[in-house]
């Protein structure tokens, strides 16, 4: 074996190991419990897996063809920023949508924190609502 | 109701939005040798802008691109249909193309063919009717 074939016998093991982690992540989608879990394995194992495959594909096309593909490079670092973000809404507004969470989950921290801002708003708003009757009857009285 | 708070997209779409720009615009000068061309462009700047329209709402960008999306509809065909019409200055058949080899001072000798004229009319006219379509959509609300 000569450099060469070395250089691309690592470019296909790039792809190899990143078609491996896309089907873990596959299996981990239909494999866990709740819409959040899925979406743990959805996200960071094929992110990963489409990262290894698109580095792969580009030191294959750099080595054998001597084309240095600019395209997979910025496809690279656009699936590396955008997909947790993808993940990260989706699951957003499953949790305000109130899916629930698995049955082995053990304790629900975020609960909490919106609770409480719910309450606060809920609170604010009767104030106002009692502000602005105030100053309705007070112009009637004026009258 | 929740204090909406956008703070993750905002920052992922004020990068983004700039990365999916430049490669609308490297699909439009590509398009010649390599796939790409006027239509893909136009379509990825829409996508741009569109991504700009979600995360930010639509009076706010609004304010940060001040152009009438409507406009770009009708400046679009007139570029092609100038394009098509300039070949009778020379004595050509309507849409003829013609290309020559120019120094240029970075780049050195490149190729500036005249289809790529009617290559950004086409890419305003798809800008101006996507984003003409979806906010038509998106203000019924």
């Amino acid at each position: 074996m000569n450099e060469r074939e070395i250089l691309e016998f690592i470019a296909v093991l790039l792809i190899l190991l990143g078609s491996i982690l896309s089907v873990i992540s596959a299996y981990g989608i239909v494999r866990f419990p709740d819409v959040y879990t899925r979406s743990h394995a959805a996200t960071k194992s094929s992110t990963l897996s489409v990262l290894l495959t698109l580095s792969g594909a580009f030191f294959y096309f750099w080595i054998s063809e001597s084309f240095f593909s600019v395209r997979i490079l910025l496809g690279i670092l656009f699936v590396f920023i955008t997909a947790p973000v993808a993940g990260h809404l989706i699951i957003r507004a499953a949790y305000r949508s109130k899916v629930k969470l698995s049955e082995i989950t053990i304790e629900d921290e975020l609960h909490e924190v919106l609770h409480e801002e719910d309450k606060e708003f809920i609170h604010k708003d009767v104030l106002e609502k009692e502000d602005r009757e105030k100053i309705l009857r007070n112009e009637d009285k004026q009258k | 109701m929740y204090k909406t708070n956008d703070l993750i997209l905002r920052t992922t779409t004020s990068l983004i939005a700039f990365i999916l720009l430049g490669f609308a615009i490297y699909l439009l000068l590509a398009g010649h040798n390599s796939p790409g061309g006027g239509f893909v462009g136009g379509l990825m700047t829409s996508g741009a802008v569109l991504l700009m329209y979600m995360s930010y709402g639509i009076e706010a960008v609004n304010k940060m691109l001040p152009i009438n999306f409507v406009t770009l509809i009708p400046i679009g065909l007139a570029i092609a249909v100038a394009t098509g019409a300039g070949s009778f200055l020379f004595d050509v058949p309507f849409m003829s193309q013609t290309f020559g080899y120019f120094t240029v001072p970075i780049f050195g000798e490149i190729e500036l063919a005249t289809a790529m004229l009617f290559d950004l009319g086409v890419y305003f006219t798809v800008v101006g009717v996507m984003i003409t379509i979806i906010l038509t959509i998106g203000n019924d609300q």
